[in-house]
């Protein structure tokens, strides 16, 4: 188990390179500098700032000291402002794409995993299509749709809850929450369901009843394990899409997290938050999809020997 | 259905009996799609969609960029039934209008990720071993690469070009569709009859074209109509950061985008284009879900 | 029928099922009526949907209600004094008896044990469900019960996962689950089916013994009736879901009544080859000379740290001869290597080392290309008449597709010639047009043989060709093999595992084992007078009516 670990993580790394390289010599290509948005600068300031930010060396020199910094956990300082670090950036907007992106995980994973079992459990019932075609909506309304509605619905016309702000009004957290994981609880109530749904037509479901087990046994105790693979793999890559997906909640609500920031990176090329933001996400997104890959090794004993006796 | 087993009797019979028409695996589909209402009823909506986008100029009572300042917005009425924007322009023409961006963004850049990604899946499930190892491993690690980021990069860096947006999002799209493609052809040339078909001494060429590639035809029809509203998810995704699609074209995404800015005074502009990318990802989605299911080859044991 | 004094357990009468599809509705179960009695075993034989898996898992309410659908009958339970129909009994009754005094064993132990559940945990179920006992005590009394189903290291395998155990060891821990709680009806669905033949021997034994020491009513079902003749006191015939014979196993086999019957008895393959007109010698030039063949398999990648896992030698170091017009049977246990063989030999498998020369031409140096002039004169028929076609392709395009690839028919004359092979293998020439899926298995495979005859090839390799079909198809597409090789001047290699069907067809046998062969010689002086001990055991496990 733990070569598969090792592994895996060695084979992150020429994928963290591959991303860092790739985003750098893109934004480098970029026409125009960070600064040609800017009123003219003097000629001698203009100087001063290149050279502190190493803009008049040869292009690899920069690669090379960035990686430096980097090694060092130093995203280095902001490009469009002056005197704030990257880290700083990036630890002001963190904390709010994390929490958000943790509720709306949760969220999705408990109500999505929940509705698709029920609807596995009755297929083509009422059991069924209703969680199911509920579960449709959240495909079909994507978030900067479903959040402007919900916003309007809920916040102005029955005023339940605030429209916007993150922790200064209580309850001003659920409708971003809502919204970011309404694609994901129905992606998830689709994929337990299938699953269940393989699973509890499989013949060890029938020599569990044949036991004379209950029926809830039957299904939790024998039918769950199998039946929660396919959510368990799509944890990686929804996390991700967790992360990229946060822009437009960010956006819409008025959240200060990282993704809003991003954005306002890319518009404004700022080189090192770009830089920055792309690296910790593609870090955060890589380690997701290892600890993905590791649970859904773990709960199947079959794989489990498999990687213990050697090979991966 | 059955024709009557012929007891040990090895005799050649007369050719008189006419031969009867058997049912083709995709005559039993289309009977299975045929019971589905909710995937015919999206079929139907989509067809209507595709007719209205192509006959937009032509049934469009009002032009494209015809302001009325004098009106300014205006809720649904009679002579605009979906309204009108800040502008005076009529919603229900720049809705139909968006519909051809939306629905061609749609359909061409799944068509690129569809051409990629078959081609790549098909050699790397045949080719199999070392060759279909490093495919794979590329897949992986693109698949590992936080791609709106680099969409979004490509988009602010480069300008927005609307082929580029069609490439980018395609090649994000491709990969599943290779890993979708390759999974069942590596599946398929472990089963007997492709085994039949080398021993009879077919080459690689005509294997993948009499053999493999009709069995995989099912899971791609599948997976191309599941495939294009997630592509025109992004696309609105993009334009309506502001990175998509640019005025003065215009799509559903940037439509919903203007929507929500005035959404509290003006909620149709907001609701009447949210409504059409909706209607249509519901029509795409419960088509596809039909046509998997329609598809579905142990279905077509019993 | 049964004794008046003798207690019956289990009285089923009148039983009527039927399921609802889309096209109407088939009845599966037809006014079955039968009794069994605590310690007696009753066999209850048919070929696939004779309705004799239907029937008894409807008593314990594991066929889904919808769409099966009861229509009439009564199952009297007797225990403990009590009389209970099960099929009128709520779903409460059936599950308090389920797991405690009715037990079921089902068919593959791979598949209906929960591969994410430890053997213990599933042992200790029915205890905890039924007898409250506590884990503790629970798990004494299941590492009890693996030792006495002749598991070692119980202790240590109550801990282990079901994929840790190979077929037989899976199926001894299903029977000790089934009877942990020491019940008193078991029911046991084709329970050495997916074994092989020296397993099965020891489990049937196993059954036997643990089914007289407990005093069990044991309903075996099963198609094969050679098993079932040797262990059955009693056995009822099925056929279309009714009871077409039943009666004392001796009577049964004996002198059977039924046409049915009598027609499932003549199906079974028994007894040496009938002679044959023409019969082969040794050869100068045999039609396909094997050397010191050896196939090797590369299993799983290495890990970064981890050592590379040992290669799989499939086929190890085999050589023979099949002469020409003769019939050579390769029989083996699973895991013999003999499929490998097979495959090894027709170049769909490259062999690793060693010689295949076929009419004294050298097939293993050969590139793609220049083997496809030599493919026309071997064809492979397959085990799986369901996977071997082409699911899109008519019978037309399946059987003209080689005619036209090796330019043996030109477009316009083929359909003559498919309509020609169609009539040689018995298919009735107005479903040219259809598609696989709508024959049956055995329909299926005469197009199969039909394709790999087409190309009128002298040597054909049949990979278990009748071992996925019911006994009495599987006696004519035997009769239909047989035909063929005298009419077409045919030589096959025919592997099977059974050594019946084997012994019914071959002129000479190989016997492989673990990738070697390890005898040959001519069929009835095998038979007669084995010389291995490997050969000994396996032909005393065959059970023979």
């Amino acid at each position: 188990m733990a070569r598969f670990i090792l592994m895996r993580l060695l084979q992150a790394i020429p994928v963290l390179l591959v991303v860092i390289t790739v985003t750098f010599f893109l934004v480098r290509l970029a026409p125009g500098g960070p600064f040609s948005a800017e009123k003219a600068v003097p000629a001698e300031v203009l100087k001063a700032l290149e050279a502190r930010y190493h803009l008049d060396q040869p292009v690899i020199n920069q690669y090379f000291s960035y990686l430096g910094d980097l090694a060092h956990g130093d995203f280095g300082p902001s490009f469009k402002y002056p005197g704030r670090s990257v880290n700083e950036m990036i630890a002001a907007g963190l904390p709010a794409t994390a929490e958000l992106g943790l509720y709306a995980m949760c969220f999705a994973l408990l109500i999505g995993a929940s509705a698709g079992i029920i609807a596995a459990l009755k297929p083509n019932t009422a059991q069924d299509y209703i969680p199911m075609s509920t579960a449709m909506l959240g495909i079909c309304l994507p978030s900067f749709l479903l959040g402007p509605l919900l916003m309007l619905v809920f916040g102005v016309w029955l005023e339940w809850v605030p429209v916007s702000g993150w922790g200064d009004i209580p309850g001003d957290k659920i409708l971003p929450a809502l919204t970011l994981a309404s694609g994901y609880t129905a992606y998830i109530a689709r994929l337990s369901r299938g699953g269940m749904l393989e699973v509890m037509s499989q013949d060890y479901i029938r020599t569990a009843r044949a036991k004379g087990l209950p029926e809830w046994k039957v299904v939790l105790k024998h039918g769950l394990r199998g039946g929660m693979i396919p959510v368990i793999a799509f944890i990686g890559p929804a996390f991700a899409g967790l992360l990229s997906g946060s822009f437009v909640v960010e956006t819409i609500f008025q959240i200060p997290g990282l993704g809003r920031f991003y954005v306002q990176a890319a518009f404004n090329r700022d080189y090192t938050m770009i830089m920055g933001t792309t690296v910790l996400f593609a870090t955060l997104i890589i380690l997701f999809n290892l600890l993905a890959d590791i649970v859904a090794v773990w709960l199947n004993p079959r794989l489990r020997d498999l990687y213990r006796s050697g090979g991966a | 259905m059955e024709s009557t087993e012929l007891n040990n009797n090895t005799n050649p019979q007369a050719t008189s009996t006419p031969a009867e028409k058997g049912s083709s695996l995709w005559r039993d589909a289309w009977h299975r799609l045929q019971k589905n209402k909710m995937a015919l009823l999206g079929l139907g909506v989509m067809v209507t969609m595709c007719i209205a986008a192509l006959l937009t100029p032509w049934i469009t009572v009002y032009g494209y960029e015809e302001q009325n300042l004098m009106l300014g917005a205006s809720p649904p009425s009679a002579e605009h039934w979906l309204g009108t924007d800040t502008l005076g322009r009529d919603l229900l023409t720049r809705i139909l209008y968006g519909s051809r961006i939306s629905l061609a963004v749609g359909f061409i850049a799944t068509a690129v990720a569809l051409l990629i990604g078959v081609i790549y899946g098909t050699v790397a499930g045949y080719m199999g071993g070392r060759v279909d190892a490093a495919m794979m491993r590329l897949v992986d690690i693109l698949y590992a690469l936080p791609f709106m980021i680099f969409i979004i990069l490509l988009m602010v860096i480069f300008g927005r070009n609307i082929l580029l947006l069609f490439l980018a999002i395609g090649a994000v799209e491709w990969l599943t569709m290779a890993r979708i493609v390759r999974g069942q052809v590596q599946s398929l040339r472990q089963q007997e009859f492709v085994e039949a078909a080398v021993s009879i001494g077919l080459g690689p060429w005509a294997i993948i074209r009499r053999h493999l590639i009709p069995n995989t035809l099912g899971p791609v029809i599948v997976y191309t109509t599941l495939t294009i509203p997630n592509v025109m998810l992004l696309e609105s995704f993009l334009s309506f950061l502001g990175l998509g699609i640019q005025p003065p074209q215009s799509s559903w995404g940037l439509l919903i985008s203007y929507g929500v800015e005035t959404m509290e005074e003006y909620p149709w502009l907001l609701i009447f284009p949210g409504l059409a990318l909706s209607i249509t990802l519901f029509a795409l989605n419960f088509l596809g879900d039909g046509l998997r299911d329609a598809l579905d080859p142990r279905a077509a044991k019993d | 029928m049964s004794e008046n004094n003798k207690e019956n357990i289990l009285s089923v009468s009148d039983l009527s099922i039927c399921f609802k599809t889309r096209n109407g509705s088939s009845k599966a179960v037809d006014n079955v009526n039968f009794e069994i009695a605590r310690g007696e075993t009753l066999a209850i034989v048919g070929e696939s949907g004779s309705g004799k898996s239907v029937t008894c898992y409807s008593l314990l309410g594991l066929i889904p209600q919808p769409p099966g659908v009861i229509e009439s009958g009564a199952a009297q339970f007797k225990s403990d004094a009590e009389k209970r129909d099960l099929l009128s009994s709520d779903k409460a009754t059936l599950r308090s008896l389920l797991g405690d005094k009715i037990a079921v064993i089902f068919q593959d132990p791979m598949t209906c044990l929960n591969p994410y559940l430890t053997v213990g945990e599933q042992l200790i179920e029915p205890l905890c469900q039924h007898k409250n006992k506590t884990r503790a005590q629970a798990r004494k009394r299941a590492i009890e019960l693996l030792k006495e189903v002749g598991i070692n290291d119980a202790d240590m395998r109550f801990g282990s996962y079901p994929h840790e155990f190979s077929g037989g060891m899976r199926q001894r821990v299903m029977i000790a689950m089934a009877l942990i709680t020491e019940p008193e009806l078991l029911i046991a669905d084709e329970p050495t089916t997916a074994l092989d033949v020296t397993i099965q021997a020891q489990i049937l034994d196993l059954l036997d013994e643990l089914k007289k020491q407990r005093n069990i009513g044991l309903i075996f079902i099963s198609h094969d009736l050679s098993v079932v003749a040797n262990i059955a006191d009693r056995v009822a015939v099925m056929c279309a879901g009714q009871i077409v014979e039943t009666g004392e196993t001796q009577q049964i086999f004996k002198q059977p009544q039924h046409a049915y019957t009598q027609q499932l008895l003549a199906s079974v393959p028994s007894g040496a080859k009938p002679a044959q007109a023409f019969q082969p010698g040794p050869e100068e030039q045999p039609l396909l000379k094997v050397e010191h063949l050896k196939t090797v398999f590369e299993q799983g990648k290495p890990g970064l740290f981890a050592p590379r896992p040992a290669p799989t030698i499939a086929v190890n170091d085999v050589s023979f001869e099949l002469r020409h017009h003769e019939i050579l049977g390769l029989v083996g246990e699973s895991g013999s290597g003999k499929s490998t063989l097979g495959r090894s030999v027709i170049q769909l498998i490259k062999p690793t080392s060693g010689s295949v020369r076929l009419d004294g031409q050298e097939l293993t140096q050969l590139s793609p290309k220049q083997l496809k002039p030599l493919r026309q004169r071997m064809q492979m028929i397959f085990q799986d008449p369901y996977a071997s076609l082409n699911p899109r392709m008519t019978v037309f395009d399946a059987l003209a597709e080689p005619l036209l690839y090796h330019r043996i028919a030109k477009r316009k004359n083929v359909s003559a010639q498919v309509l020609a092979l169609m009539g040689d293998v018995g298919l009735a020439h107005a479903d040219i047009r259809k598609y696989p899926h709508e024959f049956s298995g055995g329909q299926r495979q005469r197009i199969a043989i039909g394709r790999a005859i087409a190309t009128k090839p002298e040597l054909i390799i049949a990979d278990e060709p009748v071992s996925a079909l019911d006994v009495t198809i599987q006696a004519q597409i035997l009769e239909l093999i047989l035909s063929l090789v005298e009419r077409h001047n045919l030589s096959m290699l025919f592997i099977s595992h059974d050594l019946s069907v084997v012994r019914s067809i071959a002129d000479r046998v190989l016997v492989m084992h673990k990738g070697k062969v390890i005898e040959s010689g001519a069929t009835e002086a095998l038979w007669a007078a084995p010389v291995e001990s490997y050969t000994q055991s396996l032909l005393a496990a065959v059970p023979h009516l």
